[in-house]
């Protein structure tokens, strides 16, 4: 596996691109003879091509940085400091000390809390997994909405944008008109698909019709949907009455997702909305002729275009279900936890979502494993924060890493001095103006 | 198109060129007119509006100016036609439309605030002013996406570079209690981030939108985690830098209106126009910029009469991301003082409009970047006095020029030819 004679981190790079040589127009990652993969096909020639031992030491690695920031910024681990050189086992045991209760916590605040559950108190044991999964459902979807376009060929960077504008459809139809429960849920969530696909649908168009690229779109399209539901929440329509903060009136309750374990738990049924989405687009992706389309046009637009197939078709299509991804991701929001449209009700999860797509590679069920790897990351963030004072900070710093080390295998295998095996790349580089 | 003409005489061209197209003014001239009697009509007939030219205590002073709002409208509306009208003959002659468009752009926006400012008073020359000080940190981006994407590395992580500087301007400004030495490691900051881009683009050729992408969240964590733990802790001792004093340059400043705009500010909007005229000359006078240029429009070309192509590439992603970081300092020790979380608020996205709006050139990039601040501060000058237009439209104007500048409405933008693409050698 290791060899320690390649020291040279270049040459991983020479072993890795070759079979790249079209990267510039292919996405590398999923290159057709994939399409008719199946899960443990995928998985089989991810541990052959060690991707998936690349991926974990990318987590070890960014994990590894992680704990140096902890560690040097620790309190106990500073004042210690200060006598290194009189007692530095001192300084030791408070490095490890602080490093270890953090990360422990951070574990705990997203599986299960251990003394909870040996004290028999169900309900607080779970309550970690309870946050996991509810801070995972609206990641997972908002990955798929980045996700899908990747397979195509787009980064949409625009699922903040998309959630934004999203939210006031499904918001306004999960308050102002009334239907039985169940229907009510049900047509509010296809408002705020209808929203979200018809905003990600302008950056396809735009794309398809007059090549403008959409990354620029994406972005500015972004800050117009936040400005414009900053609008809105102001208007007499969707203002809740007596306030005059930015704020939606509160949704029926029949427009709730129904939650599983009563007030206790806030895990609710959107997580399984977002499973049911992963698995209904992996089928979509590797079943259908669209999904053949989706992965064809990704892997090589050009020569899709000679085989017939309408590119910028494709490219809408795309953005179509990424937006109804993202308007179904801001419903667990809206929808679910919040219950009211705010001006922060998308939060950070449209710029979290990029990070999924790239950790779970664009494949629905990787992103379903990212989303919950950094769904757990923030419900233990919390509770890092809350019993140690680690900053939840640090939770950006370890997803930015772990997604960096996953792009650039080269070097993870250079730090671990790994021979390269297969080709992995995360590459899908395209310029401006292609 | 050439046809050999037996007899040539001087009304036969041995070439026929298409005349230019009329787009442009036809373009302007509908948007003035448009525009115009929008405003003419909506200015009330019996108000009166005030321009204040005055800020503070100058030594020439301007009297204030009081008209008529509608009056004062229907006079800036003509005026606009009038400057639409005269893009016709030289756009016939092929000559350069830049003036009669600023024409156009300043006479509308009078005509607005002739409107707008009914029945109350325009400082104008504070809002120039705050416009100025808005565009600061865009400028600065903006430059930083030059030099990167002149080069061939696109640069989506100008937010995170400002956010370092910022934040490490403000945090060695604070410790050693001397804001231009904050000013000194801001730039630092900025190129550190810049090299884990540079690395990641030039030497691993992951996809630079995604480093970028990934960079700022990096840069959004660290300065978060560190502020929690350090600056908020102790607030006076990490985070209470002292501000980068005025300074006023003498005769200069005291020219009416202009002078206190320009040359009445501190250290970092002086050190934005040398900035902004070094890289304008540097990119398009020296070899250097030749150099840098060509690696980002044909790298291959590049390659082949022996410029290494990755190397340029990596000394302009760090340099661009130590302007960045310069501009970042603005935030904390040129206006605020104390850093705050994300305090740089999408100000980066801004710049990266700036650059593409500004066609990827210096000029065009600050004059994007003044627009900008302008449609910022006249929503801030608009709130305090009461606008007839909600703030948000005026807040989104950014976004959607830009929009149509990339999708071709107002002349079609071009990114340099190998922006993005990694460069392999073969």
């Amino acid at each position: 596996m290791s060899d320690p004679t390649n020291n040279d981190p270049l040459m991983d790079d020479r072993e890795a691109s070759t079979g790249l040589s079209g990267s510039t127009t292919s996405d590398t990652l999923h290159p057709p003879t994939e399409l008719t993969s199946s899960v443990t096909g995928e998985l089989r020639r991810a541990v052959l091509g060690m991707n998936l031992l690349v991926s974990a030491l990318a987590v070890v690695l960014a994990l590894a940085i992680g704990a140096v920031l902890i560690a040097l910024s620790s309190p106990n681990v500073i004042e210690s400091a200060g006598y290194f050189f009189a007692r530095p086992l001192d300084t030791v045991a408070a490095i490890w000390q602080s490093v270890t209760s953090a990360y422990s916590a951070l574990i705990q605040g997203a599986l299960i809390n251990i003394d909870a559950l040996r004290e028999g108190d169900i309900s607080r044991a779970f309550y970690p997994l309870s946050e996991t999964l509810t801070v995972s459902a609206p990641l997972i979807l908002a990955g798929l909405a980045v996700a899908i376009p990747f397979r195509a060929g787009l980064f949409n960077i625009g699922a903040q944008g998309q959630m934004a504008f999203a939210a006031i459809g499904g918001g306004f139809v999960g308050f102002a008109i009334s239907l039985p429960a169940g229907v009510h849920l049900i047509v509010s969530l296809i408002a705020a698909m209808l929203f979200g696909a018809f905003y990600a649908g302008i950056v396809g168009f735009l794309k398809a019709r007059t090549g403008a690229h959409e990354v620029i779109t994406t972005i500015m399209l972004n800050y117009i949907a936040i400005y414009f539901l900053g609008w809105v929440l102001n208007q007499d329509w969707f203002q809740r009455e007596g306030r005059n903060d930015p704020i939606s009136p509160i949704l029926s309750d029949t427009a709730l997702f129904p939650r599983f374990f009563g007030d206790g738990l806030r895990v609710h049924a959107g997580i399984v909305v977002a499973v049911l989405a992963v698995v209904v687009l992996w089928w979509t992706l590797t079943k259908t002729t669209l999904g053949f389309k989706i992965q064809t046009v990704g892997a090589n637009a050009s020569a899709a275009r000679t085989a017939g197939i309408d590119v910028g078709r494709i490219w809408i299509a795309a953005m179509l279900i990424a937006g109804a991804m993202a308007g179904l991701a801001v419903s667990m929001n809206v929808n679910g936890t919040d219950k009211v449209v705010t001006a922060g009700i998308v939060g950070n999860i449209g710029f979290d979502a990029i990070t999924v797509a790239l950790l779970g590679r664009g494949s629905p069920f990787g992103v379903l494993w990212a989303g919950l790897l950094f769904g757990g990351l923030r419900a233990g963030g919390l509770a890092m924060q809350a019993s140690t004072g680690t900053p939840i900070d640090i939770v950006l710093v370890l997803q930015a890493l772990i997604v960096l080390f996953i792009a650039a295998p080269a070097l993870v295998r250079s730090v671990f001095r790994i021979r390269a095996g297969g080709t992995e790349a995360l590459s899908l580089a395209k310029g401006w103006g292609t | 198109m050439t046809i050999a003409m037996p007899q040539r005489s001087s009304d036969v061209p041995l070439v026929t060129i298409a005349p230019p197209s009329p787009r442009k003014p036809i373009i302007m001239t509908s948007l003035a007119v448009a525009l115009g009697a929008v405003f003419i009509w909506m200015a009330p007939s019996d108000q009166v509006t005030t321009f204040l030219f005055n800020l503070g205590d100058p030594v020439i002073s301007i009297p204030d100016w009081e008209f008529n709002a509608r009056i004062g409208a229907t006079v800036f509306a003509i005026l606009a036609v009038l400057f639409a009208a005269a893009a016709w003959p030289i756009n016939a002659r092929r000559g350069s439309l830049m003036l009669p468009a600023l024409g156009v752009g300043v006479s509308l926006v009078l005509a607005f605030l002739s409107w707008v400012g009914a029945d109350s008073r325009i400082p104008i020359t504070g809002l120039l002013q705050g416009s100025l000080l808005l565009a600061v940190p865009l400028v600065f981006g903006a430059m930083s996406g030059v030099l990167c994407e002149r080069s061939g590395v696109i640069n989506i992580n100008i937010e995170g570079q400002l956010l370092v500087g910022a934040f490490l301007g403000a945090v060695v400004g604070s410790l050693l209690s001397n804001a231009y030495l904050g000013l000194l490691a801001a730039p630092v900051a900025g190129a550190l981030l810049g090299l884990l881009l540079a690395v990641f683009a030039t030497k691993y050729f992951v996809d630079q939108v995604v480093v970028g992408v990934v960079l700022n969240v990096l840069a959004v964590g660290l300065t978060g985690f560190l502020y929690t733990r350090f600056l908020t802790e102790e607030p006076d001792l990490w985070n209470n830098p002292p501000l980068l004093p005025t300074i006023s340059i003498p005769v200069l400043s005291e020219i009416p209106i202009l002078g206190p705009i320009l040359f009445d500010q501190n250290v970092i909007v002086y050190l934005m126009y040398v900035v902004v005229i070094v890289i304008q000359i540097a990119l398009f006078k020296t070899r250097w910029g030749l150099r840098l240029r060509s690696v980002g429009e044909h790298p291959e070309a590049a390659d082949s009469v022996g410029i290494r192509v990755n190397r340029t590439r990596f000394r302009a992603v760090v340099l661009g991301a130590a302007v960045a970081g310069l501009g970042g300092a603005f935030f904390t020790l040129g206006s605020v003082g104390a850093f705050g979380r994300e305090m740089t608020a999408g100000n980066g996205f801004i710049a990266l409009a700036a650059l593409i709006f500004g066609r990827w050139n210096p000029l065009g990039a600050l004059a994007a970047a003044l627009l900008f601040g302008f449609a910022d501060n006249l929503q801030n000058v608009l709130s305090i006095i009461g606008s007839p237009i909600p703030s948000q439209f005026l807040l989104m104007l950014p976004y959607v020029v830009t929009i149509f500048a990339v999708v071709g409405l107002v002349g079609r933008v071009r990114a340099p030819g190998a922006d993005g693409i990694p460069f392999r050698k073969s």
